[in-house]
């Protein structure tokens, strides 16, 4: 009976943790649309939305109704049932990975230890890497299903840059864990906080790292599987209303969780710069400490949602071509080479 | 190849170096260019809160004037509608009946004064050639309109308000430039 009922409260801790990250990663990838169009316009010296809500603020929620009062069409040629599919797909792969990411230390409620993390899977990198992989699906089915020839050319484009770039992706943090020795990102944070951040070990890996993550996101210059003036629109064309929402807001989503991986693997996830975290909770509590933390990382998180944006409106897209050469013949021998030297290195040290 | 003008410049094509090769100091480049921008003066401003003023010299909407005690200018010579390159203006004159004399300043007024807006080249030449100060060019444009004859403006739209009446109305038709004249 005792096991049951701090299983039930197990239960309800990490309810509670998973509903509060959905609709949080939710809520700030409403607010990313808001700041991507906001942060466009002054790039390009304009001012962008500032009718809806004081300062446009409430443009995203105007943006989501209008999805939602839009007609919902399904082409007759469709497959009914994975068109349906795609854009679900798309929503629930890039929400999982925020399954295994530490948002923060571990807090205390009414004296019970909480862990600020759904699942420390010690095998949090494969996991996210699965994850990554699936999100292709979305992509593929949801052009395979449309019965659109440019739909599938887009998704055949997604689909292979995603691979392609997956790989470089892999070699460049098979580096990052001969460093940490560990597959936990917990664990990988906590190194963090006492050894200093793995930016400093592995500038080369987190470019090659970085360049990979946008590619996976499908962010310029990497958005060739949603390139207009080639495909029209790309691997969404036949799709209306909210199901197109959903693909949109799956991109954002995706931007959110990528941005919060990056800062936990290479810029010590909810490690406070240059602060004692452990000298401070004896200071101002625990829950304090946390707190500040979080602060951390979600600064951290802004940093790297503004650099997309700010990529995205800098750089113009990469032609098909120049994508897989990049892919291919630069990133790859690159990550091959990174991870050499840090495995010589790594042998050199430990002798 | 013997050149035209001393202004050409012979194209080098060199293949690009390393460091132009990697791409990134150029990409960073770029990226400064766009954060610089953010902080620019943007040139848009709020329109309907924030309007740019018109020039001086703005020629608008025509206003039939009155004078302070809310007499009509207009004696219906007729001057306007003949200086008018574009044949927009048409009038109709009447005799002023012995118990008008507090609404047209002269013996003679328009009764019928209509002007086609979409004949109007607002050149600003009845205003000029006016002997009564009876028409001028304001500081507003003709507003939109549904069909063509909206455009053909009659004496009551384009008559000022009353001073004697409305005196708000009446300066805010003035517009201005009337004010600014008047400071002088």
């Amino acid at each position: 009976m005792e096991m049951l009922a701090i299983d039930l409260s197990l239960g309800l801790e990490k309810l509670l943790l998973i509903g509060g990250i959905i609709s949080f990663s939710l809520l700030v990838a409403m607010y990313t649309t808001y700041g991507e169009r906001k942060i466009a316009a002054w790039m390009q010296d304009r001012r962008g939305p500032n009718r809806a809500g004081p300062f446009g603020l409430l443009q995203p929620a105007a943006d989501g109704l209008k999805l939602f009062f839009k007609e919902e069409i399904i082409p007759l040629t469709s497959n009914r049932m994975l068109f349906v599919l795609g854009p679900a797909l798309a929503m629930i792969t890039a929400m999982l990975t925020s399954a295994v990411i530490p948002w923060g230390p571990t807090i205390e409620v009414f004296g019970r230890q909480v862990s600020l993390q759904i699942a420390d899977v010690n095998i949090g990198i494969l996991y996210v890497f699965g994850v990554v992989s699936m999100g292709v699906y979305g992509i593929m089915i949801g052009g395979w299903a449309s019965n659109n020839k440019f739909s599938l050319m887009a998704a055949v484009r997604g689909a292979s840059q995603i691979i392609s770039y997956e790989l470089a992706m892999g070699l460049s943090l098979i580096a990052l864990l001969m460093l940490t020795g560990t597959l936990s990102l917990k664990s990988i944070v906590e190194q963090q906080m006492t050894g200093g951040w793995n930016i400093i070990y592995q500038p080369l890996g987190f470019l090659i790292f970085l360049i990979c993550v946008f590619a996976e996101c499908n962010r310029t210059p990497f958005d060739l599987p949603e390139a207009e003036n080639e495909l029209n629109f790309g691997y969404h064309q036949e799709y209306s209303s909210m199901k197109l929402g959903l693909y949109l807001f799956a991109e954002y989503v995706n931007m959110f969780i990528s941005s919060a991986v990056v800062a936990t693997l290479f810029f010590g996830g909810y490690d406070i710069p240059f602060v004692d975290e452990a000298a401070l909770a004896a200071n101002i509590g625990v829950n304090a400490v946390a707190a500040l933390g979080f602060a951390a990382l979600f600064s951290k998180i802004l940093f790297f949602l503004f650099l997309f944006i700010w990529v995205r409106w800098t750089i113009p897209r990469f032609r098909y071509d120049q994508l897989m050469d990049l892919g291919w013949k630069k990133l790859i021998p690159l990550a091959l080479a990174n991870m050499l030297i840090t495995a010589v290195v790594v042998l050199w040290l430990n002798k | 190849m013997a050149t035209l003008t001393n202004r050409a410049k012979v194209l080098e094509q060199k293949p690009m170096s390393f460091i132009e090769r990697l791409y990134l100091p150029a990409i960073l480049k770029g990226m400064g260019i766009t954060l610089k921008h953010m902080f620019q003066k943007k040139a848009t401003i709020h329109y309907p809160e924030e309007k740019r003023p018109f020039s001086p010299v703005f020629r608008g909407l025509h206003v039939l004037n009155r004078d302070e005690e809310g007499r009509e200018n207009c004696t219906a010579c007729g001057l306007c509608a003949v200086a008018c390159p574009a044949e927009a203006i048409t009038m109709e004159a009447a005799e002023r009946l012995p118990n008008e004399e507090h609404l047209y300043r002269e013996e003679k007024y328009a009764a019928k004064y209509e002007i086609n807006m979409l004949r109007c080249i607002f050149c600003g030449l009845c205003e000029e050639a006016c002997p009564k100060d009876a028409i001028y060019l304001s500081e507003t444009f003709a507003p939109s309109n549904f069909t063509r004859k909206g455009f053909i403006y009659s004496k009551e739209e384009l008559l000022i308000p009353n001073p004697v009446t409305s005196k708000e109305s009446f300066e805010a038709a003035k517009g201005q430039r009337e004010q600014q004249l008047k400071n002088k």
